[in-house]
């Protein structure tokens, strides 16, 4: 399993609903749906007000975007239960979202598709980093080195979500686990 | 234990559980809508097989509601989705747009967004419509596709959201695994004063533990306060525990609860049996406060995050573009009754959007007379802007012609849940969270009013 991951972040602030990480108009696509999966990742962060967040986290006309990381504040995630919010993240090609905290609903659905590490640090790294700057996450080592300056920042070990990300998701831990038959 | 940890308990076969603890549950309920069942069916099939069937064809309830009354193909798509879904797995409790069961779902923009363009199965807001329709029983467990899910803790029962994928679970298994929620004590005292609603309540409880301060928690209010309070009352109370963060919110069982629960159960043919929790002498909480309704004033949650409280009478210099009642949170009857008490005789000053949240209060509001004129009429002649088309309309945004939909950046004050960035429409918009009394004294206004001013 890949444990480290590299590359350019993308840093938000407190609070980030789904609404911002997905707006409802877009929910209408369904993420079963190979093609509305793929859709869903284009839309990923457009709620951002553009006051607050001038770069975009998908340019336009792309349907992937080029963060793999994404560093938050607190109640990250928090509003909708909509799973369309780590999916559209998912599928524009994040992988790890950084957070002081996470709303448990958007926690848990990371974990139960699969799409995402949710990591808490405990540090306010929304304040240490900007977006576009480089950085390492090391899902084993619980640590997150900061390119420019080689300063390391640590989060919370992910514990028994851990396997479960790493398995692909709700569905593909339990059968491996028996508790669904394979 | 709490009277959350109660109801884990029996529905995990064991005599106790623990904050903490992770424990498979059995779900009585499975609720899901249009925007997260078709993915929700998805799963469903992916994982258990394109012939696969429901753990149990009673406990599903599909209520399409988020956005139906929208000419976007892709929203009528959803419903048919569901359609094909309901007709396939033989589901009893599906509250169509249409009668046809063989039909398609499409929206008629031609004939405006006000009159009814559905059928007599459409059921409106799912957790409006849950209660009305006799699916929400004390000590039951009730998931839902949708945050505000824990409305139904107002009827004593655990009542929570989950994502499409630990739907999707349930949906075959029945079954789903859950850490065991800390429980917040909140005691209340004393009863409203007239102008103050239940919306107050939570907002003020919300701004006091701040807009993540129940993170994984279970909110349980008990005391005479919440006795005193209507089922119409606690369910907004219990909505928006979401807004803290909060897994669930629940209330004691008594006799409202009891007769509420029985007539409507009886009257739509579901299951009448049920067994409600009683609070013990041994309840461990993380957080305890009482709080004294009639010290309680008019609240307001301030653009952009529900947790931003301030008192409407704190706040006239606040200029409003627009004015909006609905949502589960807003749009019952006794909300609009409320909202209309106000506004009677008078004139809204603002663009003010009324959206009933189930297609009863639609009948109620038509059918509630006050000398002769509907309630409904009495709102028409103030400069309220009534549809018939009871749903989720603009709470959420969606689709770019839904009803009340901020296209622009404005301000407005509302009588729903929610007021992220984005939340009703536009990005740069922004909406202020009140009271149904409090929006209908802005719209007379245009600017945030404490609705104390009006009282007849
Ligand atoms: S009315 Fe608003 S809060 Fe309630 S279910 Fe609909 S979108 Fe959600």
């Amino acid at each position: 399993m890949q444990s480290v991951f590299h590359g350019p972040v993308y840093v938000v602030k407190d609070n980030i609903d789904t609404d911002q990480i997905i707006p409802a108009q877009y929910l209408t696509l369904v993420p079963t749906i190979a093609d509305e999966y793929e859709k869903l990742g284009s839309y990923a962060m457009c709620g951002l007000p553009d006051s607050l967040y001038p770069t975009r986290f998908v340019e336009s006309g792309q349907l992937d975007s080029r963060f793999p990381i994404i560093v938050g504040g607190r109640n990250f995630g928090c509003g909708s239960s909509r799973e369309h919010a780590p999916i559209a993240l998912g599928s524009a090609g994040t992988r790890i979202v950084i957070a002081e905290s996470f709303a448990r609903i958007f926690f848990r659905n990371s974990v139960a598709t699969g799409e995402l590490y949710p990591c808490e640090c405990t540090d306010r790294l929304c304040e240490a980093l900007e977006t576009g700057e480089t950085i390492s996450v090391d899902i084993d080592a619980c640590t997150i080195t900061q390119a420019g300056t080689g300063k390391v920042f640590s989060f919370k070990p992910l514990g028994e979500v851990r396997p479960v990300v790493d398995a692909g998701g709700l569905f593909n831990f339990a059968r491996k686990a028996g508790m669904i038959p394979a | 234990m709490t009277l959350t940890e109660k109801i884990l308990a029996r529905a995990a076969d064991k005599p106790n559980v623990q904050a903490g603890e992770n424990v498979w549950v059995k779900a009585d309920i499975l609720m899901t809508h249009d925007v997260c069942g078709p993915g929700t069916i998805g799963v469903f099939k992916r994982e258990f097989g394109a012939t696969a069937k429901v753990w149990d064809r009673k406990k599903i309830v599909i209520i399409p509601d988020h956005y139906i009354f929208t000419a976007d193909s892709m929203s009528n798509r959803n419903v048919d989705i569901l359609r094909e879904f309901v007709k396939e797995q033989g589901l009893p409790y599906f509250y169509d747009v249409i009668d046809d069961p063989d039909g398609k779902w499409v929206f008629d923009a031609t004939q405006g967004l006000l009159k009814k363009q559905y059928g007599a199965n459409f059921a409106g807001v799912c957790h409006t419509a849950l209660p009305q329709k006799g699916h929400t029983r004390p000590g039951e467990i009730l998931f839902g596709t949708d945050s505000h899910t824990c409305m139904a803790g107002a009827f004593n029962q655990f009542a929570t959201g989950i994502g499409n994928t630990d739907a999707g679970f349930v949906m075959g298994t029945g079954r789903l695994l859950l850490k065991v929620p800390e429980t917040m004590h909140f005691r209340l005292e004393g009863e409203l004063r007239p102008g103050v609603m239940a919306k107050d309540i939570i907002l003020h409880c919300i701004g006091e533990i701040g807009f993540d301060g129940a993170t994984y928690r279970a909110l349980q209010f008990d005391g005479p306060g919440a006795t005193s309070l209507s089922m119409d009352d606690r369910m907004t109370v219990a909505n928006m525990a979401i807004e803290a963060g909060g897994k669930n919110a629940i209330f004691e069982f008594d006799a409202k609860t009891q007769a509420f629960v029985d007539q409507r159960c009886r009257a739509n043919g579901t299951k009448e049996n049920y067994e409600p929790v009683e609070r013990d002498s041994e309840e461990r909480f993380v957080y305890e406060t009482t709080i004294d309704l009639s010290r309680l004033e008019p609240t307001v949650a301030c653009h952009p995050d529900p947790g931003r409280r301030k008192l409407a009478k704190e706040m006239p210099d606040t200029k409003l573009d627009r004015a909006y009642m609905g949502s589960c949170t807003g749009g019952k009857t006794s909300d609009f009754l409320e909202f209309a008490r106000i506004l009677r005789g008078k004139k809204v000053i603002i663009d003010t959007f009324g959206v009933p949240a189930t297609p009863e209060i639609v009948r109620d509001l038509q059918t509630t007379l006050w000398d002769d004129t509907s309630v409904w009429d009495i709102l028409v002649n103030a400069g309220v802007k009534m549809t018939e088309n009871a749903s989720c309309s603009a709470c959420l945004g969606g689709p770019v012609d839904t009803f009340g939909r901020m296209n622009t950046p404005l301000k407005c004050i509302s009588a729903t849940n929610r007021n992220f960035p984005g939340r009703m429409g536009h990005k740069e918009s922004q909406v202020f969270l009140a009271s149904p009394a409090t929006v209908a004294a802005s719209a007379l206004t245009g600017h945030i009013t404490d609705p104390r001013d009006y009282l007849g």
